[in-house]
């Protein structure tokens, strides 16, 4: 790096996840994030992950096993009833599943959380949890693998932008992976109107807003249950999704989309057509009729109903501005330049959606390259472009994921539906920044005295590196704090 | 031996644990850095120790960020010594003494096990000693100390790996191999002779300094991460019981918990006979403090390993020695804000049993500013190199030759001290 130091970091922080030792020779740092608005790679490298119906069938299938072992202890216990009180009844089992979780654990959560009941350990040794890990290190590993990083930016912003979360059940660790695969990276440089689609009628979507339980009234079942509507999936989609808070919808738009999307459910059973685990439409639970959505009839018949809805919000001008909006606001600045919202926005309505358009117009933005680089970067950006830094393998994962969630950022669980916060005022937690502090020391003494902390820094910076940080890493009394000062230092934190 | 051959050492029910900081497991790919090979517990040939067999055991304490040997080991009876060190200075008597040598020097008054067995004739102070690195880079100097190399330049092995190397093929202690304590193998033990590495729970805590100095970054680059940081750190000292903000300087907790871990490994009939363990936070550049405060915080934490050396060694104790260095010394005067800058010369320790102590080496220098080198530093007289060369010549018997050759490349001119062990 050399006279253009600062577009390069401009390159490799604000659109990428961080410079590699031996430096770029970014001749050109603009056409380097823009060769990566590329559908391929935005997509999985190596794909050996399953796919959402089978994370689903592996979920039940250890869940089902684990029933079988506790019936069969509950048998044994019953034969022998006074042999031991009931509570040490799974006995060794439980306390070997409990070990194998600690891990995993947070420090902390171990000593508050009584022992519970864990489940018995699973006889063939794979844990639920297992599926999420793998997961968790493909995307990690691929973040690390990358040339700048911007595909993998792009779409941890759209994962984070359309979440789900784990918190919501086992059954998430099974189709989190699957879900940003085949939602997320799959459409990331396609159109808006498909991701959206893709997400919203994904079993991981269909299941974390509650869709399942949504019954039309006036449906057969309706009928004969007495249940009725669940508008979380329906106002997420134009809250959150789409328009955004004032983007112009009332309750009486979101209570009709709640009725539109009555019978969008998940299918429990190979016969039906879209297979197990896939989106399956329930007609008996469909609210019958045309409902109206922001002044517009929509009569058609069953799912076709809800995609026509999801067609127009998807091109809807709300839309444009409110994603233009959080794209500037996650890459450029918490406080995001009205003329570059704006640019971004007129691209939007101007292709309909096109999201490798609207990559390109906020990457060839004069304002991207020249706002001052202040934004704090998430713990993941973090977490991984101190990895790329320092050539350290992601080979614990649970102690990764636990920094992360320590630094404020748990890996594909935020706390609501609204996902992870990006802004400053949310980041900067002091518990956080000190977590930043212990993981950027841990990473320092792992790398030990491998990496000469100066030549580190002038590999990754060259001349953007400030004369301050510069000398307090030339001061440090040794090389992992040296190393530990470097991933601290503004420039590292900062993009 | 407690353990069945077939059980790694590690794997024994020991109060100690192969895990790194916040219980994190480590593995053995991740104790030991590229290009050291891996040290096969499982299949040692199990040796045994007869009777009035010699076992010498050796260990290398590495003080990272350069410490203060004018403060450790203070030379009362130098006319100026006290305007040099103003504030700080120690004294014969008063509140500020230290514990009295020679007459000439004071030792801190934190380091009464040291004193103690200084009288006891098992620790020795080499004053005025540095490794031939005259820069001040602790990066650097810290490669030049470990390497064994004459200056600064790319190293991928150290001199006590190299001194493994250079004993006879079956030696018991070669094959015993090197212990690393920390998370990374230091550079002095890096090499081609096998080494483990293990590191005590809670090692990696011990960053007050790298916070300290991050703090110091943000105050004057970025107020908004300087004040997030700095109440995480006050949060954290008030959940500790401790103070607001953290001092600086290592853990002095830690070196104890270091210590016993070593000592313990070592006194395993299979464990290794050489080890390093390597303490942070020497680099005192302000408010270092004299006979209280932050330097005499560490000094304490080193004095209490030495007790704890001593008491897990038992009956090996008397074949043990225990070398302490550091990349180079301080300032002889103490800048504008109560510590010391980067220096030259400073002092090096021996303890224990094996050490023929209860003296002082030293060719004193003197500390007129004519005296000084640079007109700063304390100047040096002794060539470290001499020292290592002469312990490593008793408890390893290792020849001048291989030393000046092998261990110390191109150092043939460095005569080994004699004398410095019983």
């Amino acid at each position: 790096m050399a006279a253009s130091d600062g577009k390069a970091r401009v390159a490799l922080q604000r659109f990428g996840l961080g410079a590699k030792p031996g430096g770029y020779a970014l001749r050109d740092p603009r056409d380097a994030v823009l060769a990566e608005i590329d559908p391929a790679k935005a997509r999985v490298s190596r794909d050996e992950q399953p796919d959402t119906a089978r994370g689903i069938q592996i979920v039940a299938e250890i869940e089902e096993r684990r029933r079988q072992m506790r019936a069969a202890a509950r048998q044994t216990a019953q034969a022998t009833p006074a042999a031991q009180p009931p509570a040490m009844m799974a006995g060794n089992g439980d306390m070997q599943a409990a070990a194998t979780q600690a891990p995993a654990m947070q420090p902390g959560e171990q000593a508050k959380t009584p022992p519970v009941a864990a489940p018995p350990p699973d006889p063939d040794g794979i844990r639920i949890r297992d599926l999420m890990l793998a997961e968790a290190k493909a995307r990690i590993e691929q973040g690390i693998a990358a040339d700048i990083g911007f595909a993998e930016r792009w779409v941890a912003f759209w994962s984070n932008h359309f979440c789900v979360a784990l918190r919501r059940g086992q059954i998430m660790q099974g189709v989190i992976g699957p879900y940003e695969r085949e939602c997320i990276r799959a459409n990331a440089f396609g159109t808006f109107r498909e991701m959206l689609v893709a997400v919203e009628t994904h079993p991981a979507m269909l299941h974390y807003l509650d869709q399942r339980q949504s019954i039309g009234p006036a449906s057969p079942a309706g009928q004969r249950q007495k249940k009725g509507l669940n508008e979380n999936l329906a106002r997420e989609i134009l809250e959150l999704h789409t328009l955004g808070v004032g983007g112009g919808y009332s309750q009486s738009d979101v209570t009709s989309f709640a009725r539109i999307l009555t019978g969008w459910s998940i299918s429990n059973n190979e016969e039906n057509l879209d297979g197990y685990g896939g989106f399956f439409f329930a007609p008996n639970r469909h609210e019958p009729g045309a409902q109206t959505v922001l002044g517009k009839s929509y009569a058609q018949p069953g799912k076709e109903q809800g995609l026509a809805v999801l067609e127009d919000i998807a091109r809807h001008p709300s839309t444009a501005r409110f994603i233009a909006r959080k794209i500037v606001r996650h890459f450029v600045a918490d406080s995001p330049p009205p003329a570059l919202v704006s640019r971004l926005e007129q691209d939007f309505r101007k292709t309909s959606g096109d999201l490798a358009s609207l990559a390109r117009a906020l990457v060839t933005s004069d304002e991207a390259w020249t706002a001052p680089q202040a934004k704090l970067r998430t713990p993941y950006e973090f977490l991984t472009a101190a990895l790329r830094a320092t050539g350290e393998k992601p080979d614990r994962v649970p102690q990764l994921l636990n920094a992360l969630t320590l630094m404020g950022q748990q890996l594909w669980n935020p706390a609501g539906p609204n996902g992870h916060p990006d802004d400053e005022a949310s980041l900067i937690a002091p518990k956080a920044i000190k977590t930043r502090l212990e993981f950027a020391m841990q990473v320092g003494r792992q790398v030990g005295g491998r990496i000469d902390p100066r030549e580190l820094a002038d590999q990754l910076y060259g001349s953007a590196l400030g004369a301050e940080t510069r000398q307090a890493i030339a001061r440090a009394e040794a090389r992992p704090q040296g190393i530990a000062i470097l991933l601290m230092s503004p420039e590292f934190q900062r993009r | 031996m407690s353990g069945s051959p077939s059980s790694p050492l590690y794997c024994e029910s020991m109060p100690i644990t192969r895990r790194s900081c916040e219980g994190l497991p480590l593995t053995r790919r991740g104790l030991l850095g590229a290009g050291v090979s891996f040290f096969a517990w499982t299949h040692m040939p199990k040796l045994a120790s007869a009777a009035g067999t010699r076992d010498p055991r050796f260990l290398t304490v590495i003080l990272r960020g350069a410490m203060d040997g004018l403060s450790a080991v203070a030379p009362v009876g130098d006319p100026d010594y006290v305007a040099l060190r103003a504030g700080i200075a120690l004294g014969k008597d008063g509140e500020n003494a230290g514990i009295g040598l020679d007459g000439f020097f004071v030792l801190h008054p934190m380091m009464k096990n040291f004193a103690r067995l200084y009288r006891e004739k098992q620790a020795l102070v080499i004053h005025a000693a540095a490794s031939p690195y005259r820069e001040r880079s602790h990066f650097d100097g810290q490669d030049v100390l470990e390497s064994g190399l004459p200056g600064v330049g790319k190293a991928d092995s150290g001199w006590l790996n190299r001194a493994l190397m250079a004993l006879p093929k079956g030696d018991r202690i070669a094959t015993k191999g090197g212990l690393g304590v920390g998370t990374v193998t230091p550079l002095v033990l890096r090499g081609e002779a096998p080494v483990m590495g293990w590191a005590p729970q809670r090692l990696i805590e011990t960053n007050d300094d790298l916070a300290r100095r991050v703090m110091d970054l943000y105050t004057h680059t970025d107020p908004a991460l300087a004040r997030a940081l700095k109440a995480g750190l006050t949060a954290d000292s008030l959940a500790k019981g401790g103070a607001q903000m953290p001092q600086g300087g290592g853990d002095p907790g830690m070196m104890a918990r270091a210590a016993a871990g070593a000592a313990r490994l070592m006194m395993k009939d299979e464990g290794p006979r050489i080890a390093v363990l390597s303490f942070d936070g020497w680099d005192t550049h302000a408010n270092q403090g004299g006979v209280k405060g932050r330097l005499a915080d560490l000094l304490g934490g080193l004095d209490g390993a030495f007790a704890t050396f001593e008491k897990e060694f038992g009956a090996a104790w008397k074949e043990t020695a225990i070398l302490v260095v550091t990349e180079f010394g301080r300032t002889a005067k103490i800048n504008g804000t109560e510590g010391s800058d980067h220096g030259t010369a400073t002092v090096a320790i021996l303890v224990g049993g094996a050490v023929n102590g209860g003296r002082i080496i030293a060719d004193w220098p003197g500390l007129k500013a004519n005296q000084l080198h640079e007109a700063r530093d304390l100047r040096p007289t002794t060539d470290l190199r001499g020292i290592i060369k002469g312990v490593l010549a008793s408890q390893l018997g290792l020849s001048a030759a291989t030393l000046g050759d092998k261990v110390f490349p191109g150092s043939g001119m460095v005569k080994p001290v004699e004398g410095l062990m019983t």
